[in-house]
């Protein structure tokens, strides 16, 4: 009985040549749509349900923050980097922050190092938490959108604690985070970690078991290993393809070289692996959380700043790892108080577009899956 | 008139006594059926409105929240303001599509419960149609509501309400035989297509107990299939909200789009009941062999409750698996009728006719 749909063969999905005389269509999906979760729009070349082509066209929700960036002061940049990815805002602001920092060549205090961690693997919880619950009810299951939300409540509630904002944080600035964190911070995270590790195993058994999901993802939106690395996909979604692109790992930053946790890998290749990627990381996040939480040194919670920073004349990148993989931030620095050029390497975009490779042959049903898999989120792509 | 809960068939006759008294015969019967039909057309509109606010309560416990809770006690008039606010909602039409058949589509798809409807036996002598081929007619007649989605699909001028259309084309047609042949396991038992003798031989037992093993097996395949047939729980590809927008009703809007719901839940309330007639009884009380007592006990209780009770747990059952199951993707659900369901109930027939053959059931 689990494997109840296993005749259905490849050979059936990727769709064979018919006899009689078919023509291909093309179908908009989007820009409102209601499995896209934001403005993208994709064309579809379909041939009956099965998907010869698809053409991302983006720009429907392009805010050109980076031109912004030219006329912002830094601290001023780091507010706007909370609306490109949204769900991984925390990440954002440190991978701008951090690039100053390396500029001003400013060591920050191990306190503001433990914290960002921290906040920054709540923001990787909280981002993967909607995603499970998104793709469920992408593939139908509507009851998991709601689960994921009460869970992700939670950390939104402890973030509010923290800095008062729940989704759009800017927690971070040059040199720090913008105020201590709240005296109840660390009981409050220690609860959220006592109750979610209860709860991630009903994840498992809603979604993970269930033979419906498992045939409606596996070998489904295959993404060889040679393809992530040419398409540059990184996360999760990467790690899913068995390419070993964990920032976190590669090229420490905050207080990832102190903690002790493990790089996902699989070689799935499918949207069953870069789900269960995900899944592993929610645990990992949980383990790096454990291990920081009750370590948090005394001491500023930021360094010295002037009110004005000026960053030498160069030229400044920084990676940081992202609910979605790898952010890079492009400094060009003329020495003046705003950027002469700032380049945002988004994981959003370079993971959208392996979608035409992935989904060649396969259904528009299987195409969500994919779609989910790959974790987009628009405001990232677009910028 | 001697009105009592337990038979109907005195107080249904009075009525039509009555009605002869008073009128010449023939106009006599054409009142009695728009009587008939009034009645039906209430019921129908009470069980859109009730069965829309049990749905959303239920899925609502499932996922942790209140659900409606505003308009009125509970929640309970949501739907009433639902249905108001569509009826004065503008019906548009979308340019270059088939006008008639855009607006034919939506009263065919509500014609075919309509007449399922009138078949069903609610209680002793409370049936509006009692063929001798009562379970032919409602598998039969069930069908013609998918040419309403079709024609839904086809006359919009959409590409998904069209891809919707062919895939609930595809899925109702193949799903309509493990329906059939799990309802013929029965009435290889019963030895009757008549829907109230059907219920009649369940007076010492249901056959979903007195039924042995195939009995189990049909009922699974019945709540599998005819789930499927009215496009619900995880085989709602025709309306896959994720993929298609909407499926075949996509375009529709205001009380056309309100049809289409209302047919849907009229569909789902129909399944419930042709698998209580059949499997559980339908109005007969529980019944254990000669076991004086409990049978007495249990007669206590009106077979319209039975009748609806029976109904209850079924449509809990469907929606139950409707709010926890991912959905399925089209070849899959084809493959899972035509490689799994129809073989099995097809050997599952010749099983139930051994086991009559035998006399190994009860």
């Amino acid at each position: 009985m689990s494997n109840i749909f296993s005749l259905i063969s490849d050979k059936d999905s990727k769709g064979t040549s018919s006899a009689t005389e078919t023509q291909e269509y093309f179908v908009n999906m989007g820009p409102q749509h209601p499995s896209t979760h934001g403005v993208l729009r994709l064309l579809l070349t379909l041939d009956g349900e099965i998907i010869r082509k698809v053409e991302p066209h983006i720009g429907y929700i392009h805010r050109s923050i980076e031109k912004m960036c030219e006329k912002d002061s830094y601290q001023q940049i780091v507010h706007l980097t909370d609306r490109m990815d949204y769900l991984s805002c925390h990440m954002n602001n440190e991978a701008v922050c951090l690039a100053v920092e390396k500029g001003l060549q400013l060591e920050v205090p191990d306190r503001v190092k433990f914290i960002r961690t921290i906040i920054s693997e709540l923001t990787r919880l909280s981002s993967h938490q909607l995603w499970w619950g998104v793709m469920g009810m992408d593939l139908g299951a509507i009851t998991t959108f709601l689960y994921g939300f009460r869970d992700r409540e939670q950390i939104t509630d402890i973030f509010e604690e923290t800095c008062g904002a729940r989704l759009t944080m800017n927690y971070n600035v040059p040199g720090g985070v913008m105020f201590d964190i709240h005296p109840n911070f660390q009981k409050r995270t220690k609860d959220f970690l006592k109750y979610f590790k209860e709860k991630l195993p009903e994840y498992d058994e809603l979604l993970t078991g269930n033979v419906i999901f498992v045939e409606r993802t596996k070998d489904i939106g295959y993404l060889s290993k040679e393809d992530a690395i040419s398409f540059g996909v990184t996360g999760p979604s990467g790690r899913a393809s068995g390419f070993a692109c964990d920032v976190r790992k590669k090229d420490p930053y905050s207080a990832y070289d102190r903690v002790d946790f493990k790089e996902i890998i699989r070689t799935d290749c499918d949207s069953f692996g870069r789900y269960k990627v995900r899944i592993a990381e929610m645990y990992e996040s949980l383990h790096i959380i454990e291990q920081l939480i009750d370590n948090i040194p005394e001491g500023d919670f930021k360094a010295k700043t002037k009110a004005v920073i000026k960053l030498p004349p160069g030229e400044y990148y920084q990676r940081v790892e992202t609910a979605r993989g790898e952010l890079g931030v492009y400094v060009i620095s003329d020495n003046k108080k705003s950027p002469y050029r700032v380049k945002f390497r988004s994981p959003g975009f370079s993971n959208l577009f392996a979608l035409d490779t992935m989904a060649k042959g396969y259904k528009i049903a299987d195409l969500v899956a994919m779609m989910s898999t790959l974790d987009l989120v628009i405001p990232d792509i677009d910028r | 008139m001697n009105f009592s809960i337990y038979d109907f068939t005195e107080f249904i006759r009075s009525i039509h006594f009555w009605l002869t008294g008073i009128f010449s015969p023939g106009l006599a019967d054409v009142i009695g059926l728009a009587i008939i039909g009034v009645c039906f057309l209430l019921f129908v509109t009470l069980l859109g409105l009730s069965l829309v606010y049990v749905e959303r309560k239920v899925a609502a416990f499932f996922q942790q929240r209140l659900g409606p809770m505003r308009v009125g006690f509970w929640g309970t008039a949501q739907t009433v303001a639902d249905i108001i606010k569509l009826i004065f909602k503008e019906p548009l039409v979308t340019k270059n599509s088939d006008k008639f058949l855009f607006n034919l589509a939506a009263f065919i798809v509500l014609i075919a419960p309509f007449m399922v409807i009138g078949a069903v036996p609610f209680a002793k002598g409370l049936h509006a149609l009692d063929f001798d081929i009562g379970l032919f007619y409602i598998t039969a007649v069930s069908s013609i509501g998918v040419t309403g989605i079709l024609l839904a699909g086809w006359s919009s001028n959409n590409k998904y309400s069209l891809i919707g259309a062919m895939r609930s084309g595809a899925q109702i047609v193949s799903y309509e035989l493990s329906v059939v042949l799990s309802l013929i396991t029965i009435v290889v038992l019963t030895g009757s297509l008549q829907l109230s003798e059907i219920v009649a031989s369940q007076s010492d037992g249901w056959w979903i107990f007195k039924g042995n093993i195939p009995a189990i097996i049909a009922f699974i395949i019945f709540i599998v299939a005819s789930t499927a047939e009215s496009n619900r729980g995880p085989f709602d590809l025709a309306e896959a909200e994720s993929e298609l927008t909407a499926g075949f009703h996509t375009e529709y809007s205001g009380i056309r789009f309100a049809f289409f719901f209302l047919a849907e839940y009229v569909n789902f309330f129909i399944i419930a009941a042709v698998g209580a007639t059949v499997f559980f009884g339908g109005w007969m009380p529980l019944h254990i062999g000669n076991i004086e007592f409990f049978n007495n006990a249990m007669d206590v209780i009106p077979p319209v409750i039975w009748f609806f009770g029976k109904v209850v747990v079924l449509l809990f059952l469907i929606m139950w698996f409707k709010w926890t199951f991912p959905r399925l993707r089209i070849d899959q659900l084809l493959t899972l009728e035509w490689k799994y369901l129809l073989p099995i109930s097809i050997v599952n027939i010749l099983l139930m006719s051994l086991v009559a053959l035998n006399g190994w059931h009860l």
